[in-house]
Formats: structure tokens, C-alpha cells, sequence
């Protein structure tokens, strides 16, 4: 760590380096809009870089922390990779621009906020009543959709299908 | 106070031992969605039980490392509930080969994702911050496995008459297991101190249990009474030792790989 004005401008320089590294998964949207990259900081050994999964068993993070050191790396900086459970990654951080890409994409992006869903329920049933909504297709804009699948291609989508264009899509789900 | 290492064990084994036992559907599924679908599951399953293993081994110290956990125990060290480690089929002995039947993957996914989304939900006010973030992850996912489970479930129950009479089937078979989810050990008591009344939670799963059951048109078995099973304390039917075989053989073979 140098003299505070140099420690600023490597912080600068890792977030502008690590702003535009994109999901290896979905390669339309950033880490940081899809808010799995969580902070880039000074800690007690140098730089830090805090992410965190969105599922328990997400195959793409060891993925994820090779392409943050990678990235780093090409622009001659270097930082310990801090993997953060808490809070729990939600869909609700995804940010409007993200959800727009994803659309475009061909991925319907989560269309409810889940931040209610978390505990103290008056019934226990609260965990398997789910709020029906219309899923929109993101090709044709229809809302007339059913869910083929729970799952889809991977853990974080379930699988549509337009009624009206008849296309099968992903859906991320509220989360 | 924090979690024993003990109790991280028993749930991480719970979930690696159902993870493994779902993923017999990988390229098997009765159609494919739920074939992606089962795979999914799993893919949770383990990954809760690494966080959980991780932990687990940070606990223990010296040389354990969730590898040394999940794959270098034997059986009577593995502390899962019985139910989790039944094949998917009625009751066999060991060694026996049968279809593998889909009704008994749901039932069982059903009555263990009901309680667990109760066990996640109180783990989640846990004094033992890593574990409370844990089991906040994983409230998510196994809230999300209750909801696939219940659904099929209704279709199964409220289906054919062969669906429905299988489902009954699966339903007989696995329900006296669930006993072991209430009965009183060591383990109750680190449970307790980790921040969960286990057996407090009866009454809350019965009621997810029942509701489900009644808008599947199925018939809730009443336990007769007899031997309730002890997983829990590493006494397991003879089927979790074909699991691990299987499960294990790879890292046994090649203790030092790396991949």
C-alpha cells in the first residue's frame, strides 16, 4: 500500500478494471450488476475483493474468482479473494440495467421483489404459497406464458414457454 | 453459542447423502425437465453441504478439509437421517436392483424440504454468525425444493390411479422414517444450543405436511410405534454403505488428486 493518494487510484483502478467483467455464464451482464461482485476495499494484507455466490453449489464461482484474478492481473494489480455468504445474494440487487440486458438477451428477467419472503411468517404455509405472476416472454413481450420446468439450464432460471410466439425461454427467478 | 462441529456434520451429511441419492436421476429422469430439475437439486444439496463441511473442518482443525469429511468417513461417522439414504425404490434389501421409482424421490424430497425450510428459517436468527448465513442461503434453495416437491406431488396424488396408488406406496414406505426427525439424542442438544428446537417444529411441519397431503388426495399412514430409526447417531440401514461406495471410490482411489 503506498501513500494515500497512490491507494485511491489503485482502488479506482481495480473497480474500473473489474466494472466491465462480465457473468462467464451470462456474458451480456457485469458481475457488479448482477451484484455477485460486492466491494473492492483495502484490507490489513492489500486488496480486497468481496464476492458472493448466488447459489450454495453455483459451479461458476471458481470460474468467477479466476477470471477476478485474471482481470486484475492484466491490469498489473493483485488482491486476496474474499467469498462472502452474508447477506445473502438476492436477485433483488440486479440492477435495472442488468435486467434490461438480460431481456435482450433472451432471458426473462426476475419480475418480483423477494425481500418479504424471509422468515417470521404468520403461517408456515408462507413457504409453499407462491405469488402467481405473469412471466413476460422476453421475445415477443407476452405475458400468456406457463412454466414447463422448475429448473432450467442452470440453478438460478426455471423454464418457459410463450403461448403466443411459442418460443421456450429462461426465466431468472426471484431469488 | 457456536454450532459443534457434530452438528455441522449432521447437516451437511443430510444434505451430501440426499444430493448423492438425487443425482441417480442424472441422465434417468422420467422426462427431462425433471431430470435437469433432480440434477439442480443436488447441485443445492452439495453445495450446502461444502459451505457446511467447510466449516465443519475449520472447526475440527488439524488435517480435516471438507474432502477429508465428505469422502475419507466411513458409515457409522456419517450422521444423516436414515430416510435420506433409502434407494428410490420400496423396501429391498441392500444389493437388490429394481426400477428406480419417482414417487419415492418426491415423497422423500417433500417431508425433508419441509423441514428443512423450518430447521434454515430458525438456523437463520443463529447466534453462530457463519452458520446463520448458511442456512440463510440455504432457506432459499430448500424453500424452492419444497415448492417442486409439493407440485409433484399434487400431480402424483391427484393423478392416474397408478400414480396415485404409488404415491400412496412411497408415502406408506417413508413416513415412519420422518420419526427420527422428533426422537430425542446428544445431537437434539447441539442442535438446540446451535439455535433449533428440532422437535418443536412438529407441529409446523405437520401442518405443511398436511396441507399438502390433502390437496394431493392422499392418505396420511398413522406410525403403529415400533424401532425408529438412528441415523442420526451413525446407525444406518445397510443402504448408505452402497452410497458411499460409490460416492467415495473415486477420491479413495486417488487420495492426492486434484482437479
Amino acid at each position: 500500500m503506498g501513500s494515500p493518494s497512490t491507494s485511491e487510484a489503485t482502488l479506482r483502478a481495480a473497480w474500473a478494471a473489474l466494472d466491465v467483467l462480465c457473468d462467464p455464464e451470462i456474458p451480456v451482464v457485469t458481475l457488479r450488476e448482477l451484484g455477485i461482485l460486492r466491494d473492492v476495499r483495502w484490507g490489513g494484507a492489500g486488496l480486497e475483493v468481496v464476492i458472493t455466490p448466488t447459489y450454495s453449489g453455483c459451479p461458476a464461482m471458481g470460474q468467477i474468482e479466476d477470471d477476478v484474478r485474471a482481470t486484475l492481473a492484466a491490469a498489473g494489480l493483485q488482491a486476496r479473494i474474499i467469498t462472502q455468504l452474508a447477506p445473502a445474494w438476492t436477485t433483488d440487487w440486479m440492477s435495472e440495467a442488468a435486467r434490461d440486458k438480460l431481456r435482450a438477451w433472451g432471458i426473462a428477467p426476475p419480475q418480483q421483489r423477494c425481500a418479504s419472503a424471509q422468515g417470521g411468517g404468520a403461517s408456515v404455509l408462507r413457504f409453499v404459497r407462491q405469488a402467481a405472476t405473469a412471466v413476460v416472454c422476453p421475445r415477443c413481450g407476452s405475458s400468456h406464458t406457463v412454466e414447463s420446468s422448475h429448473f432450467g439450464s442452470t440453478a438460478c432460471k426455471a423454464l418457459y414457454k410463450c403461448l403466443d410466439c411459442q418460443e421456450p425461454f429462461d426465466y431468472f427467478k426471484p431469488y | 453459542m457456536s454450532a459443534t462441529a457434530n452438528y455441522l456434520l449432521h447437516l451437511a451429511d443430510n444434505a451430501v447423502v440426499l444430493g448423492q441419492r438425487n443425482a441417480e436421476w442424472c441422465g434417468h429422469g422420467p422426462v427431462i425437465e425433471e431430470d435437469i430439475a433432480l440434477a439442480n437439486v443436488s447441485l443445492d444439496l452439495i453445495g450446502q453441504a461444502r459451505l457446511l463441511y467447510q466449516e465443519a473442518a475449520a472447526r475440527l482443525g488439524g488435517d480435516a478439509t471438507e474432502d477429508r469429511l465428505a469422502y475419507f468417513r466411513d458409515v457409522p461417522e456419517f450422521r444423516n437421517y436414515t430416510l435420506l439414504e433409502l434407494p428410490h425404490h420400496a423396501a429391498l434389501v441392500g444389493y437388490a436392483k429394481t426400477d428406480l421409482d419417482y414417487g419415492v424421490t418426491i415423497v422423500r424430497n417433500f417431508l425433508y424440504s419441509a423441514l428443512m425450510v423450518l430447521v434454515w428459517d430458525a438456523l437463520q436468527q443463529s447466534k453462530d454468525e457463519q452458520l446463520a448465513a448458511i442456512a440463510a442461503k440455504s432457506l432459499k434453495e430448500s424453500s424452492y425444493h419444497l415448492r417442486h416437491s409439493r407440485d409433484w406431488l399434487l400431480r402424483l396424488g391427484d393423478g392416474t390411479d397408478e400414480s396415485h396408488a404409488r404415491t400412496q406406496a412411497a408415502l406408506d414406505h417413508l413416513l415412519p422414517y420422518t420419526e427420527e426427525f422428533w426422537s430425542a439424542s446428544a445431537l437434539e442438544a447441539e442442535a438446540l444450543a446451535a439455535g433449533v428446537d428440532v422437535a418443536a417444529l412438529r407441529d409446523q411441519w405437520n401442518e405443511i405436511v398436511d396441507d399438502a397431503l390433502a390437496e394431493a388426495t392422499l392418505a396420511r399412514p398413522t406410525f403403529a410405534g415400533g424401532y425408529v430409526t438412528e441415523g442420526k447417531q451413525g446407525l444406518h440401514s445397510e443402504h448408505l454403505g452402497f452410497l458411499l461406495a460409490e460416492m467415495q471410490s473415486l477420491a479413495r482411489a486417488h487420495p492426492q488428486a486434484s482437479w
